[in-house]
């Protein structure tokens, strides 16, 4: 077996607050092969965004920080790689686009500028060379008339524009990883279909693994080859998106399965919801992290963490008491 | 922008009338008068003054005449030294105030960006308090102690740097200079500090680092124009300012600049040396205030393409 592209081992992540430190990322493990799409499901707070920012190393500073594990890419361990090491992959060999498109661009400098400017830092490409990539690039994203969007400043584009431009930006270096962090969750439901697509025909042609991290379960089942459901900072469950949507069997996982909406539902049934509050990370418990939530509990989820442990080929469930079927409202399309 | 620069000025037209006729009114109302004396002179000399300067007409008739003076960009002749006009007197002091207060912005600008600058890349730490706490303690202190504080040190105990006196001997443009700019240079480093701490935690810095860009190039590309723009406007009344508070540092200096006559014509009641130095004054401020503006709206693509809105 080769080497995966991407391989995060136990990987913790720290912040150092005024309460205290505070773990937003513990023991969190997960392959990426290249090519394919994991997809990190969870809700807010449970540490996706962060771990996006630690494989970067853009934790903000002083207060975060890679505490434990490992970042493995192409051979070398990002968490321990020095800064310079580390500016020479970011934009190249990984790219990244954020959630937010309106502030993501900066504000006084042209797209054009913002384009060419990785070019120019990774490339040995000449200024009008680099120009015409750049030109090409907006074309491939989907910019009518690239070449005078180049001169344009971000607040001349619309919102799903401008996330075209961060998705230009991010591409334009052909990495080979692309970690996209709520792409679509800031544009309007028409234009994240297309944006979705669009990372989607763009991996395929430039053969690019992706990770896209979103609360948002239908745009996982949309997309993904593999999933990564986070609670609470670790690892609730992780597989293939059939093992995930088909099997569940956490019970965190089964619950939100269960509370998307559905369509053949009588009209008046009031949503499923998952009861309870995610624990906070200043004081977390000690046995199972969701286990003041959990239907399935057993008198030792209070006290011991449940480790994850693989039940089928890719599947990985971290729970004492996992259900064996699943239950009869989460299967997809029954 | 033309549009914009027009209404301005057009705007500062009633400021500059309010300013006129309250400084008229005030100069007028306050006790003495141009021609009184400690010694006594006769009665008739002083009535004689009085009709050369027109001051026995009725108040509202100095007025009328005063403002169509103006009109004509006449500030009348100087109560004081005989023979002049306030143009000219303006006009001999304008050049050296102007040098100096051109040396004290220059002081003001390159010390007070780089130190606010250098301050916001490590925040919280001895790199930001050491020159924050510095700028703290330059907008505290008066001209009017630090000037006779640079003296002491660096004129009399040191003997490096001359006394007082503008362009006599090499190196006398140094220390007021500096005792003009300072507080300046501590006000613009604490705007500078908060405004590129204030960019550099914005989302659009993250990107250019996720591109991968090294941090000098962030700073230096991504967050000083950015960071910038509220220093640069702060930079026309901080001009204007630093003009018409030069007259506590010409006077400690001793330099003959437009302050000095300010201060002078105060004591003096030279009624058209003040009337004429505040109308001046006055419109540098609106003049620098304007031009400082233009420049930020200029470095702003947003406000320079007008309110812009976003094409589908």
């Amino acid at each position: 077996m080769t080497e995966p592209l991407l391989s995060v081992q136990h990987l913790g992540v720290e912040f150092d607050t005024d309460e205290g430190v505070v773990r937003a990322v513990d023991e969190l493990s997960f392959t990426v092969a290249a090519g394919e799409t994991l997809g990190i499901v969870g809700e807010s707070g449970c540490g996706k965004s962060v771990t996006a920012l630690a494989i970067m190393r853009l934790l903000p500073q002083p207060m975060g920080s890679i505490a434990g594990g490992s970042i493995r890419f192409q051979g070398e361990d990002l968490a321990k790689l020095p800064v310079a090491r580390m500016e020479k992959i970011r934009g190249a060999r990984i790219g990244m686009v954020f959630q937010e498109p309106m502030t993501a661009l900066n504000p006084v400098k042209t797209v054009g500028k913002q384009l060419i400017e990785s070019l120019l830092l990774h490339t040995d490409l000449k200024v009008e060379q680099a120009i015409r990539r750049a030109i090409e690039m907006l074309d491939h994203v989907g910019i009518p008339s690239p070449d005078i969007r180049m001169g344009e400043y971000p607040h001349q584009l619309s919102g799903g524009m401008r996330q075209r431009v961060v998705i230009a930006m991010a591409l334009i270096c052909r990495p080979s990883l692309l970690i996209a962090d709520e792409p679509t969750t800031a544009l309007d439901v028409t234009i994240q279909a297309q944006i979705l697509e669009l990372i989607k025909a763009l991996q395929q042609e430039m053969g690019m693994a992706v990770i896209l991290i979103t609360h948002d379960l239908g745009v996982i089942a949309e997309t993904s080859d593999n999933v990564a459901v986070m609670y609470a900072g670790r690892m609730a469950e992780s597989g293939t998106v059939y093992d995930i949507f088909d099997d569940p069997r956490h019970p965190y996982t089964q619950g939100l399965l269960a509370s998307i909406p559905r369509l053949d539902h009588a009209s008046k049934t009031r949503l499923t919801t998952i009861e309870g509050m995610v624990p906070g990370l200043l004081d977390l418990p000690k046995g199972c992290r969701f286990e003041n939530r959990c239907s399935r509990r057993q008198a030792r989820c209070a006290t011991h963490a449940p480790v994850i442990e693989t039940i089928a080929e890719k599947h990985k469930v971290s729970c004492f008491n996992p259900a064996t079927q699943p239950p009869h409202d989460a299967a997809i399309n029954t | 922008m033309l549009r914009f620069a027009a209404g301005r000025l057009l705007q500062a037209i009633p400021v500059l009338l309010v300013v006129i006729t309250a400084t008229f009114l005030l100069v007028h109302s306050a006790p003495g008068g141009p021609f009184s004396a400690e010694k006594a002179v006769p009665a008739e000399v002083i009535k004689a003054l009085e009709a050369q300067y027109q001051l026995d007409q009725p108040l509202w008739k100095q007025y009328v005449s005063y403002l169509g003076d103006i009109v004509n960009g006449n500030f009348g002749p100087s109560f004081k030294y005989p023979g002049r006009s306030v143009n000219e007197l303006i006009a001999a002091g304008l050049p050296i105030t102007a040098e100096l207060g051109l040396y004290a912005m220059l002081i003001a600008v390159l010390i007070g960006i780089s130190a606010g600058v250098f301050a916001s890349l490590r925040p919280n730490t001895l790199q930001d308090y050491v020159p924050m706490s510095a700028a703290m303690l330059g907008i505290c202190m008066p001209s009017f102690l630090l000037g006779p504080l640079l003296v002491l040190i660096f004129g009399i105990y040191l003997e490096w740097l001359p006394v007082s006196g503008w362009g006599d001997i090499p190196g006398d443009k140094i220390l007021p200079s500096i005792t003009l700019g300072a507080a300046y240079a501590a006000y613009i480093a604490r705007l500078s500090r908060g405004q590129m701490l204030e960019v550099l935690s914005q989302d659009y810095i993250r990107t250019a680092r996720a591109k991968g860009l090294p941090e000098p190039l962030i700073v230096v590309k991504h967050a000083l124009r950015g960071g910038l723009i509220p220093v640069v406007a702060f930079l026309g009344p901080a001009f204007a300012g630093l003009l018409g508070g030069s007259f506590v540092v010409e006077t400690i200096f001793q330099i003959p600049g437009l302050g000095r006559f300010y201060v002078q014509a105060a004591f003096n009641r030279d009624y058209t040396m003040i009337l004429g130095m505040t109308i001046f004054f006055a419109s540098l401020i609106i003049l620098f205030n304007l031009l400082s503006d233009m420049l930020a709206i200029w470095l702003n693509p947003k406000l320079r393409h007008g309110s812009g809105a976003a094409k589908p």
